[in-house]
């Protein structure tokens, strides 16, 4: 698969981005770390707004940056989409006009009405077309906005943190948009976030960062579930995986879920059999048992192998465990660990009491 | 009444502050779009200077321009050498004095307007495939219609205010450098104040309407320290 080089090196007074990545050239790239970081510093080198002294960036065999050879695009010459923090529409035009904006000054305009239909539809904006950006909600206000990059039909679409100016109640109201947009989308995304709830829900492969460099970077299980990062010790640390609608239990109002050999029980899902799902485990609802239990009450039990363990100093122990080929995280007692004798390469069972369906 | 010279000055006035209107938004424009962007350490010092009509004496800045316009001035030798004569005691002589004396009325409620517009939104207009020259003229001129508007009105009726300048270096010319507020003066003068009663309630008159349009049609009517 062709990847996307990029290399940035930039230094101001107090922060200096030094990365060397290879973005994947599908799917959606989540760049996550604490503010600071120099993730929206990444995407702004990327989208050219920000001009690193040393840089290089290729797509689609074009080449947007190359130091070595003074070559830089501005970043009105580049095929991409950007979406910012806050809503950034023209207050002046309509939500038509906005839309319209980028299309007009295209210069091989490719966006046919079908296309606008389709991505009207998707962001759900129809009836919001004639509006001022002043009429309209934050929610409706991203939805806009994204809808205004996707019609570009540009090679990379670039995301900075879209949700977070938004209350709790309008990011619910858009992540779904969001993960919609992920299952039609042909082409690469980057994320940048600090919501772990998002890089569950949205992630493919996850780029952490920390004082403008990348401490971790591979795909979205292994790199959450990566015992030394800050993830899995977090009380609100999961797993995430990848499964297929394979049955229903409508008597019992269940559905159940195949994750490679395995199958999970998880509340009735209306979704057609065969549906491509993600499945969010907490790492709190996992307890490990050394035999397989069998007067138990929770349904989804694996059996499964110890692959790592770490104390903190709160007497809570973190455990990674693999189940198949797909990694899972336990949060357990220390003195839990210490009865059962546990450790690494231990043949074991998960026992799973809750899931989440991520969509 | 109004005589037909007092006719003649007010018409010339009306040209001598139009053009200068155009003038100031044609140079006041780039001026205060620089001003309002850049880092550079050379703002403070510019923006100094355009502000110093705002506190100089009109006789001052008069002096110096007559002293520079004048034969022996370095832009008298100039469009000596040019063949276009002395600018001092021309109409062209009281445009640029005009233009200069009424400057900070034209940059400074630019410059705010630009200010207001977020960095953001023109970063937005660039991922839009707008080019910077595009970017100005379709979201940054829109987006500051109102602060056009009041640093076109600000700069036309300043213009036509100034007195002080116009006699340091127009003198009192019919038809060249007669404009109306050196006319009034001429009626007091010569103690014809029933004529300098007409002109100066035109006057009058003028600056009210023009200021009571810009504080009740426009949404943000200009503040004090914009205006000093």
């Amino acid at each position: 698969m062709p990847t996307l080089p990029a290399r940035f090196k930039l230094a101001y007074e107090n922060f200096a981005l030094d990365v060397d990545l290879q973005l994947p050239s599908t799917g959606v790239t989540v760049l996550f770390g604490p503010s600071g970081s120099g993730k929206t510093t990444l995407l702004r080198c990327i989208a050219g707004l920000e001009k690193a002294p040393i840089g290089y960036f290729e797509i689609k065999g074009q080449c947007w940056q190359d130091s070595t050879k003074k070559h830089f695009i501005p970043t009105y010459q580049r095929n991409l989409g950007y979406v910012f923090q806050e809503a950034n529409l023209f207050p002046h035009l309509s939500v038509m006009g906005n839309l319209q904006f980028g299309v007009k000054r295209q210069t091989c305009s490719t966006v046919n009405s079908s296309n606008f239909q389709e991505i009207i539809d998707l962001l759900g904006i129809e009836h919001l077309l004639n509006r001022k950006p002043d009429r309209l909600s934050g929610g409706e206000k991203q939805r806009v906005v994204i809808a205004r990059a996707l019609l570009l039909k540009p090679d990379l679409l670039l995301m900075d943190e879209p949700l977070a100016a938004l209350d709790q109640q309008r990011k619910q109201e858009i992540l779904p948009f969001l993960i919609r947009l992920h299952q039609h989308l042909s082409i690469p995304v980057i994320y940048v976030t600090h919501s772990q709830a998002e890089v569950a829900q949205l992630a493919d492969t996850l780029v952490v960062m920390q004082a403008g460099k990348v401490v971790a970077h591979g795909n979205l299980t292994d790199t959450f579930n990566r015992i030394d990062l800050p993830f899995a010790q977090d009380k609100g640390a999961s797993s995430v995986w990848q499964g297929t609608l394979s049955s229903h239990e409508t008597n019992y109002h269940l559905s159940c879920v195949a994750i490679n050999d395995n199958t999970l029980s998880l509340p009735l899902i209306t979704a057609p059999i065969g549906t491509k799902l993600r499945i969010q485990i907490y790492a709190r609802d996992v307890s490990i048992t050394l035999s397989a239990p069998t007067d138990t009450s929770i349904l989804n039990i694996l059996p499964a192998v110890i692959k790592e363990i770490k104390a903190d100093n709160t007497g809570q122990c973190t455990v990674r465990l693999q189940v198949d080929h797909q990694s899972l995280l336990a949060h357990i007692t220390q003195k839990s660990a210490h009865l059962l004798n546990l450790k690494a390469e231990l043949m074991v069972y998960v026992q799973i009491k809750g899931t989440s369906l991520l969509g | 009444m109004l005589s037909p010279a007092d006719l003649d000055t007010l018409w010339l006035t009306f040209k001598v502050a139009s053009l200068s209107t155009f003038l100031l938004l044609l140079i006041g424009t780039p001026i205060a779009w620089w001003l309002a962007r850049t880092q550079s350490p050379a703002k403070g010092f510019i923006n100094a200077l355009v502000s110093l009509p705002l506190v100089l004496p009109p006789t001052v800045l008069g002096f110096y321009l007559l002293i520079l316009m004048g034969p022996n001035g370095a832009l008298g030798k100039l469009t000596n050498a040019l063949d276009l004569g002395a600018l001092s005691f021309t109409f062209t002589g009281l445009v640029i004095a005009s233009v200069l004396y009424s400057i900070p009325f034209v940059v400074q409620p630019l410059q705010s307007a630009f200010n207001s517009i977020a960095q953001q939104t023109l970063e937005a207009a660039a991922t839009l495939r707008a080019s910077p020259l595009n970017t100005f003229l379709s979201v940054v001129l829109p987006l500051s219609k109102s602060g056009f508007l009041t640093a076109g009105i600000l700069g036309f009726t300043h213009t036509v205010g100034e007195f002080g300048v116009v006699l340091m270096i127009g003198g009192n010319i019919p038809d060249k450098t007669r404009v109306v507020s050196v006319q009034i003066y001429n009626h007091v003068e010569a103690l014809e104040y029933t004529q300098a009663h007409w002109l100066a309630g035109c006057l009058l008159a003028f600056s009210f309407s023009v200021l009571l349009v810009l504080y009740t049609v426009l949404k943000t009517p200009p503040q004090v320290q914009q205006l000093k």
